[in-house]
């Protein structure tokens, strides 16, 4: 069941899945956190995975990454079944990043995204006029040229992300995986990165992310996953998907979903326990 | 800053036919300031002596156009010492620079990773147990082999109890201290029950030398050395993504466990080829790869730089203990002593800055 809000721009015969696992299980040391699950990622759309705290979300993308290894079921990639390809092959098409990586001290920002041009380079020819003029371009894309000569480990939380974002997209893919791009950014970082995920997919990228915040997956997202307990729930736009009644059932979260004051989205709003009152909201 | 600037934010790169590579003038001046260096230091290391030959004698006799008598000293008595000690400390730098990187790491040397203890364990019980086995053995194949074998045992027993689900630094760092600080427990009680003369010859190799080289022991470390170095050189351009850690080097493409075994075996193997050669020489290994990153203001330890600093580290050691000190001191004494402060040096240096 692939999403119908696919953006229009998108020719139909291009809208089979550029990514799919199809039977897919995945457990670590014998515990099984993914089971038997059946997954399409539409091109041309973002994407986001969303769900409780180890409903195996991270590890649905570690898998479609080939990160991790499934224990039964195929992943397939543009038609090959990932595990045959060569894992420099899989690097070509499908760019990855990981959940807080961590850059060596004292690395400069324009090496960190040079690196992403591994997959492309050999023993022999480690750098190129065709690497330089990808990695310029990376770096302007996500607004961080200004930033080159500086060490990683100098910049802000969000200005970091931004420079591994550039890193996977020097990678030069036009399938973007990225678990979690705004761990540990304030909301004002968040929204920056997530402006910045959503110009690449304006630019033709297919975005697979994950993300906790409910409402900026709502916001930023066209085809929303929703995972509990290793299986999905639920998968659609937005729209669609997200209701009271789902929250519960995948979350357990008591929840008023109401009309986005500034988009055509829906917004959660949490109920919790204190200084709620229905009828009259006191206080902040 | 506006756009004519953006040319610059990248590395230049150097095209020769096929072959293509980043041009990073700082580390290409310092690395060669550091070969010269070395070179130097080997020549003088030769020049230096009771029968004192000049630089230029040196130069010439080893690159074949010496005189006679020149040639005898330099050649037979002089060069086994003088290689054994720019080998030794290549392949210490080397081994240290890969052993820090993989466990992103500057205290995973391979004194620390149990190579250096395992050797020492093996090398003291053959030395102070006489009889049986261990008279077998060291008639066999010799002190030096089995210290070796000894070391990659160890090595290899703390690579395969750090591994769980792959590899981190920190585990393979603390088991590389356990099973070393076991080690040392069992050099000590073999010195401590061992007759008085074996305990001198032990306590000999145990401090690490360059005294009385022959030249088949130095043809050996030299070719084992070299042939490791080659597939390091290979290896090495697939590990530049690992230091950023395994999952992003997944994603870019490298098949990180099998680079990773690789380049562990590679260090380990140039660990032990350097102790059987010179004795567990102390604290190049660590020292050097984490000089040559602030000499060549790298992010991650530099191969080369590495070997380099190390080797440079090791002969200007034995240099110092042969010449400029009142008593002759085996060359492990004076590299701690002479390393140590340096780095202290580096350290503090960055952080007045």
């Amino acid at each position: 069941m692939v999403a119908q809000h696919i953006t229009d721009a998108v020719p139909v015969v291009e809208r089979t899945a550029r990514l799919a696992a199809s039977g897919v299980t995945v457990g670590y040391g014998g515990r099984i956190v993914i089971d038997d699950l059946d997954v399409a990622i539409p091109p041309g759309v973002m994407t986001t995975i969303i769900g409780p705290n180890g409903c195996g979300k991270s590890t649905l993308l570690r898998t479609l990454s080939r990160l991790l290894k499934p224990t039964s079921g195929t992943v397939v990639l543009d038609g090959d079944d990932i595990a045959k390809l060569r894992t420099r092959d899989v690097a070509k098409k499908l760019g990855l990043l990981p959940q807080a990586p961590v850059a060596p001290e004292g690395l400069t920002v324009a090496d960190l995204v040079a690196r992403g041009r591994h997959p492309h380079q050999s023993w022999l020819r480690q750098w190129s006029s065709d690497d330089a003029s990808v990695v310029e371009r990376a770096l302007a894309m996500t607004g961080v040229s200004d930033l080159a000569d500086r060490p990683v480990d100098s910049l802000s939380g969000g200005q970091r992300q931004r420079v591994w974002i550039s890193m996977t997209l020097a990678q030069g893919t036009d399938l973007l995986l990225l678990d979690e791009p705004t761990t540990y950014l304030d909301l004002a970082h968040a929204v920056d990165v997530l402006d910045l995920v959503d110009d690449l997919h304006e630019s033709g990228c297919t975005v697979v992310m994950v993300l906790h915040d409910l409402n900026l997956a709502t916001r930023y997202s066209d085809n929303l996953i929703v995972m509990r307990e290793g299986s999905i729930l639920a998968q659609g736009h937005p729209r669609d998907v997200i209701t009271a009644e789902l929250l519960q059932e995948a979350f357990g979260l008591r929840a008023q979903v109401i009309d986005d004051p500034v988009g055509d989205r829906p917004l959660i709003v949490p109920i919790g326990r204190t200084h709620v009152n229905l009828v009259t909201q006191k206080g902040s | 800053m506006n756009g004519t600037d953006v040319k610059q934010t990248v590395a230049p790169g150097v095209r020769l036919g096929q072959v293509s590579f980043v041009w990073r003038p700082w580390v290409a001046g310092v690395t060669l300031l550091l070969a010269a260096a070395t070179f130097l230091v080997f020549c003088l290391s030769i020049s230096v002596g009771d029968f004192p030959i000049g630089l230029p004698n040196v130069i010439a006799t080893i690159f074949g156009r010496g005189e006679q008598v020149d040639q005898f000293v330099i050649m037979d008595l002089r060069m086994p010492r003088a290689l054994a000690g720019l080998v030794v400390g290549i392949a210490l730098g080397v081994s240290g620079a890969i052993t820090q990187s993989i466990a992103r790491n500057p205290l995973a040397s391979p004194d620390i990773l149990g190579i250096t203890g395992g050797a020492s364990a093996v090398a003291v019980f053959l030395v102070t147990v006489s009889g049986g086995t261990a008279a077998a053995i060291t008639d066999s194949v010799g002190v030096s082999a089995a210290a070796l074998a000894g070391g990659l045992a160890t090595g290899m027993l703390v690579y395969f109890l750090a591994w769980r689900r792959g590899i981190d630094g920190f585990r393979l760092i603390l088991i590389g201290i356990s099973v070393s600080a076991v080690m040392e427990a069992i050099t000590t009680w073999l010195l401590v029950s061992a007759d008085i003369r074996d305990v001198a010859r032990a306590q000999a190799w145990l401090v690490g030398s360059l005294d009385n080289r022959s030249w088949n022991e130095v043809w050996v470390a030299l070719w084992c050395s070299l042939v490791l170095l080659v597939v390091v050189t290979g290896a090495a351009f697939q590990f530049k993504p690992m230091h950023f850690g395994d999952e992003v080097a997944a994603g870019l493409g490298v098949r990180y466990g099998r680079v990773r075994a690789v380049l562990l075996l590679c260090a380990v193997l140039l660990a032990g080829v350097a102790v059987s050669a010179a004795g567990p020489v102390p604290f190049v290994a660590l020292v050097a790869p984490q000089v040559a990153m602030r000499l060549t203001r790298s992010p991650t330890p530099p191969m080369v730089a590495s070997g380099l600093v190390g080797s440079l580290l090791l002969t200007g050691a034995d240099l110092t203990a042969r010449t400029a000190l009142p008593v002759s001191l085996p060359v492990g004494v004076v590299t701690a002593a002479i390393g140590g402060p340096f780095l202290v040096y580096l350290l503090v240096r960055a952080n007045l800055r």
